[in-house]
């Protein structure tokens, strides 16, 4: 149907957790008050110097070394020259000629997707427009940068979203970046092209900026491709030129044209000296990649037959996957471990609006409150509030059942007492449930729930109505 | 007795024997400077506050006073580069150099004019107006250094601090009749130093007696965190040196430097020069410097391009002189345009082209191939040779305006110091006489192989031993 087909390459600027800023010492936090993270260096004042921090270089090696890169040895560093308000030096420090790593790849469906290149630069600072004025943060200015350039090596809208996922997952993994792009951890531009089916040669491309999340990477190259495609079908021609993604019109606008483009000069940065990678400390960051995502991904779906949508979660953060294992070691209800990580721990993270990396419970005792629960000792409900108790201090679930007296209630003496309570207090549901509205009789299992503040075991409350009203 | 004639080393002896006090030391050339500056503009900014010592310390220049480049970093003072883009501009942090002086315990009086971003062989750049030579004030004291020299030449301190990318120390010490140094590259932190060429710059000291320049670079030397390009190499007691031993060194001529264009009147001090030395010992061979005809132009396009890229930052939007036309094109250009001098403007250009894409290979990669070509004929000397000796300068001080207009012969000026620059050498200046025309002062530049200052004062101490050039005051500041 479709004549011609896309090819899509891919820029991704990701910013290194490391303590500090590449050139200077002071902090690499995100959030702070504008302008409370800089010093001399940062601020490029005249005189000052940069001093490559090491850890950004170790961080960078071992990115470069899990999306399987070529290591540079001798690694050099270039000026980028141009004026921007949030440059304060004019230039940035980058990598041109012989980047950290090159020629590697990404493993995406199976399939190897080319890796150009990835090198280390610093991050700019930050304008922020208000009024009529246009304020300049440079908090994230000297920030450490890794940016991954993919091959025109990605076929749709739909394999760009999905190399992206696995190399966020990827580089969470590796412990060099949380990847967060709300807080523009992780951004992305595309370069995108069309062809008539089953040509080699490449087309005019585009380079496509401002998308905010993955999704809009996906939307973006999708309008994109639609649109080149109707610019050849009318016999025009598409302009090499970077274009404005719109996220509220869902449309893609032109920035500069290429003539517009900057001759940025590089040149060798002649205040840094040359720093070479060793093997030994090649085969130190080896070391620290440990099990890939991908890898780790196949085996829990064979080793513990979970699905794709579980691994899927349980992986989406490097805590949660060793959480979950460290689970297994305790016990061997694998399903009910999964299903008590995808569901109620989650829930408890969100609606406590922690971070992940706030969970404190540790997996002993979030076992033995899992297998409490499914021996039937405590009720669900119990299960949850423990949980929501213990997730961000630790404790131990037994002994909280113990001091709380929260054990699950199953004496049918002691529930009929609340059920004949509760069907007389509650005339109208029990007549709902005569004539056959089956919520009612949730209604009055969930009175005797909160009587009971939620110890009863509700498959006996359900018996115990069935039986009274029948 | 006069102070302003003692060396900074007989200076802090006094002052540490109690003869005199820090406090005494610093008004009397504080009143020297307010007294005869008028005359020459050699001084920019004279501190009303200067901050004393707190401590003693077992430092030779300990209550020493001094004056600082109007390039060099110092803590809540006015650094302008003698540039109207930085006319208010206070810097909020020392120089590593500065951090070291003020442990030492050296009284910092002021900053000196400079050719603006020490873009210049006159100090005419400056946008404070140029700085006059003190033996005639009809001519130029040199540069970019200049007001270093000057302040040196007159008594205004017995040491100050200059910063060398092509020459920028030791043309004014030899135009000024004084002694200056340019370090290894490396040797000392560039921290704090507004840079121009950063793979050339390197802050040096200037005086009139050898030795202080001695003390003065063992406090300023050594590995600085802040500075990458700093060495690690260990830093000698310089001091050892004084001894007056140059029998059997093995000193280089290089024919390359010793052909037309050199004035016959710097000819005849430099041989001069050279019999002295040669009577005490030292062995004179001509050598060659096969590649010496390219180092003006290679240092032009790699001093130019890194000065292009340095001189960015200068955009008015943090800090610095701001314009009042409106858009951000509009006035980054305004800034720009109104900021910065015409030298500055002439090298921005030319750096900016060098690094263009398209002429980058022909010009910049081009000049570091001619610059690599250059260190080889250096290492190649100093594998049979202690030392090179050669002018400072073809000519002597020129006349104020004379070379403004043209600005390829001001370039030229430097023809014989740029080398060391592209090497990474040290290399230093010391007064050799006078020109017997105009009475103007010569200087011999003594150049030696990576980390080896210590060559460098051996022999100029065994000069000064013999000579009194380095004594010699202008007429007229009494």
């Amino acid at each position: 149907m479709n004549k011609f087909e896309p090819v899509i390459g891919l820029e991704v600027h990701v910013e290194l957790e490391t303590e500090s800023k590449m050139f200077c010492r002071c902090p690499n936090i995100f959030g702070k008050a504008p302008n409370s993270l800089i010093c001399p260096v940062c601020m490029g004042l005249p005189g000052v110097l940069p001093v490559l921090n090491k850890k950004a270089l170790d961080l960078g090696t071992r990115a470069a070394l899990a999306l399987n890169c070529r290591i540079q040895k001798e690694i050099v560093f270039e000026r980028k020259n141009y004026f921007y308000p949030d440059l304060p030096k004019g230039y940035q420090i980058s990598q041109y000629v012989s980047p950290l790593g090159e020629e590697g790849f990404l493993e995406v469906r199976g399939r190897k997707v080319a890796i150009n290149r990835v090198h280390l630069e610093e991050d700019a600072g930050k304008l922020i427009h208000k009024d009529r004025y246009s304020l300049v943060d440079l908090n994230r200015a000297g920030v450490p940068l890794l940016e991954i350039v993919s091959c025109p090596d990605l076929f749709s809208p739909e394999e760009a979203f999905i190399y992206l996922k696995e190399l966020k997952l990827l580089l969470r993994y590796v412990g060099i970046s949380n990847c967060d792009m709300e807080k523009g951890f992780l951004r992305c531009d595309a370069n995108v092209s069309i062809k008539p089916k089953g040509r080699k040669e490449l087309g005019v491309r585009t380079e496509l900026k401002n998308m905010n999340s993955f999704s809009q990477v996906k939307e973006a190259l999708a309008y994109e491709i639609k649109r080149q495609s109707s610019v050849l079908e009318e016999g025009s021609r598409v302009f090499q030129e970077t274009r404005l993604w719109d996220e509220k019109l869902g449309k893609t606008k032109v920035m500069r044209s290429k003539e517009g483009s900057h001759d940025y000069r590089y040149f060798p940065e002649p205040d840094l000296v040359r720093f070479s990678v060793t093997d030994e400390n090649i085969s130190r960051q080896k070391e620290l990649i440990g099990e890939l995502p991908a890898v780790k991904k196949a085996r829990f779906i064979k080793e513990y037959s979970l699905s794709e949508n579980e691994t899927e979660v349980i992986l989406s953060s490097p805590f949660l996957g060793g959480f979950f294992e460290e689970c297994l070691l305790k016990t061997d209800r694998t399903k009910k471990v999964v299903n008590w990580i995808t569901g109620p721990l989650l829930e408890t993270v969100n609606s406590k609006k922690m971070e992940l990396s706030d969970i404190k419970v540790s997996a002993g005792n979030f076992v033995s409150l899992v297998e409490m629960m499914d021996r039937g000792e405590i009720t669900n409900l119990t299960a949850k509030a423990i949980l929501s108790d213990i997730i961000d201090k630790d404790a131990d679930p037994e002994e909280i059942v113990r001091e709380k007296g929260l054990s699950c209630v199953s004496n049918e003496s002691e529930l009929t007492e609340f059920v004949n309570r509760v069907i007389a207090e509650n005339p109208k549901a029990v007549e709902d449930y005569k004539v056959g509205k089956s919520q009612a009789l949730m209604f009055l299992v969930g009175r005797v729930m909160k009587l009971t503040q939620g110890k009863a075991n509700p498959n006996k409350l359900k018996e115990l109505f069935k039986s009274a009203l029948s | 007795m006069e102070l302003y004639k003692l060396s900074a080393g007989e200076i802090s002896g006094k002052i540490k024997a109690g003869e005199i006090t820090i406090r005494n030391t610093a008004d009397f050339f504080r009143r020297r400077i307010e007294k005869f500056n008028p005359l020459v503009n050699a001084v920019v900014s004279l501190f009303d506050d200067p901050v004393f010592p707190e401590e003693t310390s077992g430092s030779k220049l300990w209550g020493v006073p001094v004056l600082i480049k109007n390039n060099i970093c110092i803590k809540d003072r006015k650094i302008t580069c003698s540039s109207k883009i930085l006319e208010n501009y206070v810097s909020p942090y020392d120089a590593s150099v500065i951090s070291r002086i003020k442990k030492a315990g050296m009284v910092i009086l002021g900053t000196v004019n400079m050719d603006e971003f020490a873009f210049g062989s006159s100090c005419e750049t400056s946008s404070l107006g140029p700085t006059m030579n003190p033996w005639n004030r009809d001519y130029v004291p040199g540069g970019s250094s200049g007001g270093s020299a000057a302040s040196v030449a007159l008594g205004f301190s017995p040491l100050s601090l200059g910063s060398d990318t092509g020459g920028s120390i030791r043309q004014p010490a030899s135009f000024c009749g004084v002694s200056g140094l340019k370090p290894t590259y490396g040797r000392v932190s560039r921290f704090g130093l507004v840079a121009f060429g950063s793979s050339l710059d390197q802050i040096g000291p200037l005086s009139r007696d050898i030795r202080d320049a001695a003390y003065m670079l063992d406090i300023i030397s050594g590995f600085d965190s802040n500075d990458s390009t700093s060495s690690s190499q260990g830093v000698p007691d310089f001091s050892q040196s004084f001894d007056g031993k140059i029998k059997g060194l093995k000193i280089g001529l290089p024919k390359e430097y010793f052909v037309g264009g050199m004035s016959s009147q710097v000819n005849k001090r430099i041989t001069k020069a050279i019999n002295l030395l040669r009577s005490k010992g030292a062995e004179f061979t001509e050598i060659s410097l096969p590649h010496t005809e390219y180092a003006v132009p290679a240092y032009y396009i790699i001093s130019s391009s890194e000065a292009s890229s340095n001189l960015s930052r200068f955009d008015g939007i943090r800090y610095g002189r701001r314009s009042s036309k409106g858009g951000l094109t509009g006035l980054y250009r305004g800034n720009r345009k109104e900021g910065f001098g015409k030298e500055s403007k002439r090298r921005i250009m030319l750096g900016t082209f060098s690094l263009s894409s398209g002429y980058y290979e022909a010009y910049y990669l081009k000049a570091l191939k001619v610059r690599s070509l250059i260190k080889q004929d250096f290492k190649q000397a100093f594998r049979h040779y202690d030392a090179i000796i050669t002018p400072t300068s073809p000519t002597p001080a020129f006349k104020l305006g004379e070379k403004l207009d043209d600005p390829l012969s001001m370039y030229l000026s430097d023809i014989y110091t740029i080398s060391s620059n592209l090497a990474g050498v040290p290399s230093l200046s010391i007064p050799c006489g006078f020109t017997e025309d105009l009475n103007l002062p010569v200087g011999l530049q003594i150049i030696a192989d990576d980390f080896a200052e210590l060559t460098l004062f051996r022999l100029a101490y065994a000069y000064q031993q013999s000579t009194e050039w380095h004594k010699m005051f202008p007429k007229g500041y009494e």
